[in-house]
């Protein structure tokens, strides 16, 4: 009797199927913040647009900036959901620190633990622009400036996301007095001289990246604590 | 000789290695980052969402004084070919919230049974604490986060409304965890289309609107969408979220306009609705 052999399953015909992997779990949700810190106090400001990653605008009220403890905030734009992810993390991870230590976590302290947390996923990483913006133990205005992967420095002025091309020339510029004819050089500045000049910067940033706009947050961190203020930017 | 799978000793041309028997290659359970390369390697039994198949088209919901109007048609899309005409896509959880859900319509089915198992155990806790719809839409938020980290995703828009002790909510979540708050939310095509007249109508009014004017937008709203997203049909669900608790309307028929030829396209509401 003849019998009919199987045929042995090609093994070439194991290859990858098409049409795969189009998923993709990023998305820029765009929006512009910055700081700038006094010499014993340290102004924020954050828009609150957030678009869909292309023209559309998902909400005209999200904040961007987040109270860690009340010396210190920490300000994101980037992708919202990895922002929250964050935020809610260094929330548990602070409350955790308070109950085992009996005190609140200074803002170095802060700074350095945001860039451990996000090196820590170095290979998958949140895709997050972060600004710590605090007083430190002294009493001294500080910020911290990262990318996604938790690079950072210590800086006196700094931005963050969609509109910082825009806000960084300004702030070069305006308060570290970069390249002027008629040397000034950076000074002290009175509280709500820089509160001013922080808004028209978010308010220009807002004037040419459609990303930026709808309201921004005003946030002062000084030895009161933290002070938060509306502002109107334009909806367009 | 009883039937011994390793008695084969390699898969057969033509049948499935259900089982993946010749590979013992397992999943990663702990790899804790999503990569592209795991997909081609991963167990063949474990399927994923990397694009959706059928498809629910938009979600549209508006605050009115003392509630939430939300809107969907019924129309399950099999890529362009109208499939499931008469699909809820809306669904009550708990006793005070009603999700409304665009999308993958088997990942709808699969959140659907995760949420009644979220809800049961809540139940059966019996402290008389019920789930509020922040909580509902929170934990739906975390579990998309989750799923896409995993590189898995729930592929869906899904927004969550809700009215308790007098305050309404009203959330939005999508598929790689994007969840936000507003007074107005509309998904996919709707957020092209629908947006704008929610919005206008919302600025108009800065008083609030009446349940039957939020009802009559959300009408107006789904009808202008069956006029333009070819994805959409006229078979809509409307329903009410107010302190009597969640309302979902039975299938309505949309009255549109009559397609006769010569007719012009366009026709406003008010012929619409004197059916002229």
């Amino acid at each position: 009797m003849n019998v009919l052999k199987l045929t042995p399953f090609p093994t070439q015909d194991k290859e990858k199927p098409l049409n795969h992997g189009r998923f993709e779990p990023y998305v820029d949700n765009g929006g512009t913040v910055l700081s700038v810190a006094g010499k014993d106090y340290c102004v924020v400001a954050g828009d609150t647009r957030m678009s869909d990653g292309g023209y559309g605008i998902q909400t005209r009220k999200y904040t961007k900036i987040f109270q860690l403890t009340n010396k210190c905030v920490i300000a994101t734009s980037g992708m919202q959901a990895d922002t929250l992810a964050l935020q809610k993390k260094l929330k548990v991870m602070l409350d955790h620190y308070q109950k085992e230590n009996g005190k609140v976590m200074s803002t170095p302290a802060i700074a350095q633990f945001l860039s451990n947390t996000l090196y820590y996923k170095r290979f998958f990483p949140y895709y997050t622009f972060n600004l710590i913006a605090g007083i430190d133990e002294e009493g001294e205005g500080c910020i911290w400036t990262y990318d996604a992967v938790g690079s950072h420095e210590k800086v006196k002025y700094s931005s963050q996301g969609s509109g910082n091309q825009l806000v960084i020339p300004l702030l070069d510029n305006q308060v570290a007095k970069f390249n002027q004819l008629l040397p000034e050089g950076p000074k002290d500045v009175p509280l709500d001289q820089v509160v001013s000049f922080v808004k028209d910067a978010i308010t220009s940033a807002g004037e040419r990246d459609i990303y930026t706009g709808d309201y921004a947050d005003i946030v002062v961190i000084d030895k009161h604590g933290v002070r938060w203020e509306k502002f109107e930017l334009k909806l367009d | 000789m009883s039937f011994n799978q390793d008695y084969i000793s390699h898969p057969v041309f033509g049948q499935v290695d259900y089982f993946n028997k010749k590979n013992h290659q397992q999943p990663n359970q702990h790899t804790p980052y999503y990569s592209v390369h795991n997909h081609h390697q991963t167990d063949a039994g474990k399927q994923k969402t990397l694009d959706p198949i059928v498809t629910g088209s938009s979600v549209i919901a508006i605050k009115y004084n003392g509630g939430i109007v939300m809107g969907t048609d019924m129309l399950c899309s099999y890529g362009s070919l109208a499939r499931f005409n008469s699909v809820q896509r809306q669904k009550q959880v708990g006793t005070h919230t009603v999700i409304g859900v665009s999308g993958e319509l088997s990942d709808f089915q699969s959140l659907s049974n995760t949420l009644d198992d979220l809800t049961t155990d809540d139940f059966c806790i019996d402290d008389g604490s019920k789930l509020s719809s922040q909580e509902i839409w929170n934990y739906i938020a975390r579990l998309f986060y989750n799923s896409r980290n995993k590189g898995n995703p729930l592929w869906n828009t899904v927004v969550v409304a809700g009215n308790q002790n007098g305050k309404s909510f009203l959330g939005k979540v999508d598929l790689v965890g994007t969840c936000y708050q507003d007074d107005f939310i509309a998904t996919g095509y709707g957020a092209h289309i629908a947006l704008p007249l929610l919005r206008k109508e919302y600025d108009d009014n800065p008083n609030g609107l009446s349940q039957d004017q939020a009802v009559k937008l959300i009408q107006d709203c789904l009808r202008v969408l069956f006029y333009r997203d070819a994805r959409s049909s006229k078979r809509i669900q409307v329903s009410v979220v107010d302190s009597n608790g969640v309302k979902i309307s039975d299938p309505i028929e949309l009255d549109t306009y009559n397609w006769h030829s010569g007719e012009a396209a366009v026709r406003t509401f008010q012929q619409v609705a004197l059916g002229k």
